[in-house]
């Protein structure tokens, strides 16, 4: 077996007791105890995530708006104030999702964008490709050196700023979905947990200073496990399971990141105008007892779907799912869905599910 | 947690406890809680069912994942733990107490030939590696 890639928080996780498992050839922590006492304490509290293993790319030199209004299927020209963050999807000719990704505007002639970790290579190719057709002139770097810890929940920007003196000065009036740098540190308020806080990129050799005076201030470790739970009560989509380069952005409940109103051209938008979605990405809530998983079939009255994400909410107590399922299906639907030998009754509801710490089903 | 001395076992990760009545009583090892994580459903099989030795016959799901259980031995089962509806957590908290079903053996030969407790700990000792 191939040894597994670690973060520089690998040694912190173990000595916090976390269980590490592999997470697409990363050693990562999926929990350190319980995974839903740590989803609640995101929600009612807050917690810090090692997200080292995403890759951080900066694309630099004149022209790099114009490339990225090509590259990307969300429209660039949405940043116009410096330090502006937008979720856009990179697409395929296609039309199928090569990654979802976050953008920031940092200066005319710098970009910072960050992706998945399972895909971070692929798309470094994607992109120095599409870079050497189109913009050659531009430098696109990967920072594998660079780490990242999400600190999010309701109480998670206070104590960033008791455990990083000078931090509350520079981030205090960051609006959402955006980012400020502060010395070697990049602060962003953004997230995967449908929580308010930060995703600070840091250089790899602070990492464990950084996280070890976190939990200093009480923020609290928590597994991937968790992440998981947390995303998907907020609706947001995983890479690899709600859309791949199979599915387009449409068919993925993505629609909402990708620009089709602007004359502009990106790679996919062809695709995309010529095959209107027949499926849309809805959420179920089960009625009956059991678990929805990932890939479990879904019989509605328009045809069959499958389920894409599927746990239980600790948030609800109930088990939910995002879907792809035929275009027919409407809220509040009644569908069956085969888990095991039964099949077992859910409704289609709108997500997220919930956010802010409530429930919102 | 260490495995009982007075329990059999199986490689599958099922503990067996014979009562005093000749029946037994069945549910899944600290090491099998340990990996599965915060337990979320129970799905027991219901009293009156025959099942062989291997078979399939309960559900335990985590947050993290499904995973079967499997009858120790042939036999008949007696009881269900409908306490585990309300309460599947116990599994993690108390392995060893929140039993999920009872049943009845075929021939009682074949639970005095389940594992031990240390024969257990060897099975899962060679599982890591």
């Amino acid at each position: 077996m191939p040894s597994l890639k670690q973060t520089p928080l690998n040694a912190a996780h173990r000595a916090m007791g976390a269980k590490m498992v592999d997470v697409g050839g990363w050693d990562m922590p999926v929990n350190y105890g319980s995974q839903i006492e740590e989803h609640h304490q995101v929600r009612n509290d807050c917690g810090m995530f090692d997200v080292s293993h995403m890759r951080v790319v900066d694309v630099k030199g004149d022209g790099v708006r114009a490339f990225l209004r090509h590259l990307l299927a969300n429209n660039v020209d949405k940043l116009t104030l410096p330090g502006k963050a937008l979720y856009s999807s990179m697409l395929l000719e296609n039309g199928g999702v090569i990654d979802d990704l976050i953008v920031y505007f940092m200066r005319e002639d710098w970009f910072r964008i960050v992706v998945n970790a399972g895909t971070a290579d692929k798309d470094l190719v994607w992109m120095k490709k599409q870079a050497a057709i189109h913009a050659p002139q531009l430098v696109i770097t990967d920072h594998p050196e660079l780490a990242m810890i999400a600190v999010q929940g309701p109480h998670a920007r206070a104590r960033v700023w008791e455990a990083l003196p000078g931090s509350k000065e520079l981030s205090e009036h960051l609006i959402p979905f955006s980012a400020v740098e502060m010395g070697s540190m990049f602060i962003a308020r953004t997230g995967y947990t449908g929580e308010d806080g930060f995703e600070i990129m840091l250089p790899a050799k602070a990492a464990p200073f950084f996280w070890a005076t976190l939990a200093e201030h009480g923020v609290k470790p928590i597994g991937l496990g968790a992440r998981d739970t947390l995303r998907l009560e907020a609706g947001m989509n995983l890479y690899g399971h709600d859309m791949d380069e199979r599915v387009g952005p449409l068919e993925s409940g993505l629609a909402w990141t990708v620009d089709l109103k602007s004359p502009r051209d990106f790679i996919g938008k062809a695709a995309l105008l010529a095959h209107p979605p027949a499926r849309k990405l809805v959420g179920l809530l089960l009625l009956d007892r059991g678990v929805l998983r990932d890939h479990q079939h879904v019989h509605t009255a328009h045809g069959d779907g499958e389920i894409t994400s599927g746990s239980f909410s600790p948030t609800l107590e109930k088990s939910i799912a995002l879907a792809r399922v035929p275009n027919g299906v409407q809220i509040g639907d009644s569908v069956q869905v085969a888990v095991r030998d039964k099949m077992l009754a859910a409704r289609v509801v709108k997500y997220p599910f919930a956010r802010n710490g409530k429930g919102l089903v | 947690m260490s495995n009982p001395d007075n329990l059999k076992y199986t490689a599958s990760h099922e503990w067996v406890k014979t009562e005093t009545d000749g029946t037994i009583t069945v549910g899944i090892t600290d090491h099998a809680q340990e990996l599965l994580g915060d337990m979320v459903f129970v799905e027991a099989p219901t009293a009156g069912r025959k099942l062989k030795a291997k078979e399939e016959c309960a559900v335990v799901e985590s947050v993290k994942a499904a995973a079967d259980v499997y009858a120790p031995v042939s036999g008949t089962v007696t009881a269900a733990n409908s306490e585990l509806d309300g309460t599947p957590e116990t599994i993690n908290s108390d392995p060893y107490g929140a039993w999920i079903f009872k049943m009845k053996p075929d021939n009682a030969a074949d639970v005095a030939a389940l594992l031990d407790a240390a024969g257990y700990q060897a099975a899962v000792d060679s599982e890591a590696h």
